[in-house]
């Protein structure tokens, strides 16, 4: 019983994981693809994060829970890092948040 | 307290990020864990010119719940996005003016933000007032704006009261 619980929710991170990796290769720019590895990916980590909980907590040697610090410092540092490359990429191209914003994005506001 | 706990907030984070860095409640574990967050605030208190004022913790325990079912509604949405026509997606930037004063609390807000269905935190003014984010798939701003400062901003005001 308790291994079909483990297996699901590998399975469940495994396709999350994978739907963030998909959205990597499909999605057309920079800034769309930070989606992807901020959020897809931390409920990936987090169902194997789960199994792993599960079947070593069911190893009878005691609650297993530092799973949990993992899943912590990925909520804390994920941002961080989508934060960084998104600011690099601002950068690079010359803008900030005080140049133009709206639905063609600061680029095509810029040209125009 | 306060001269040997400049920050109980801090101590308290500490002290439980080491019980499940050891994995046991046992007793030599606590006690070190105790030392630990004794004396690493003591020591890196340079490093902490002005401490967030957290005003009511309790609310902030509401407030990581509430993100946390949240990010899995972030999971499924921004996974239905990903796999549906990529094309139809509408892509921009926003701005979205602050009112909370307090570093720390932009923080959290900027890392809500990423963590939530659709946006991410690109750049923070240097005013601190506005908060550039971006969104994958932007339907109505003035909406998704009104919606961010009601659900994140809101309670954060509140517990770190600035």
């Amino acid at each position: 019983m308790l291994e079909l619980f483990t297996s699901l929710f590998l399975l469940i991170g495994g396709v999350f994981a994978l739907i963030g990796s998909i959205g990597l290769a499909r999605l057309p720019d920079l800034f769309t693809r930070l989606h992807g590895p901020t959020k897809a990916t931390t409920l990936g980590v987090g169902g194997i994060l789960i199994a792993s909980m599960l079947h070593f907590g069911g190893q009878g040697n005691g609650l297993s829970v530092h799973e949990l610090l993992v899943t912590l410092f990925l909520f804390t540092t994920a941002p961080v890092s989508a934060y960084l490359v998104a600011r690099t990429m601002l950068h690079l191209s010359g803008k900030s948040v005080d140049t133009g914003t709206g639905r063609q994005g600061i680029s095509d506001k810029e040209t125009s | 307290m306060n001269r040997w706990l400049p920050q109980p907030l801090l101590s308290l984070c500490l002290w439980l990020v080491w019980l499940l860095l050891a994995n046991s409640a046992a007793p030599g574990q606590i006690l070190l864990g105790g030392m630990l967050a004794v004396a690493l605030p003591l020591g890196t208190k340079r490093f902490w010119p002005d401490r967030p004022h957290v005003r009511r913790p309790l609310r902030l325990l509401v407030y990581f719940s509430v993100l946390l079912w949240d990010i899995v509604v972030a999971n499924l949405t921004v996974a239905r996005l990903i796999l549906g026509p990529v094309r139809r997606l509408r892509p921009a930037f926003i701005r979205l003016p602050l009112d909370l004063t307090d570093e720390f609390a932009i923080v959290v807000l900027a890392h809500t933000l990423s963590l939530t269905p659709g946006t991410v935190s690109a750049d923070l003014s240097i005013d601190r007032r506005t908060l550039l984010i971006h969104v994958l798939d932007l339907d109505d701003e003035a909406m998704l704006i009104a919606r961010m400062k009601q659900r994140y901003e809101v309670p954060l005001k509140e517990i770190f009261a600035c």
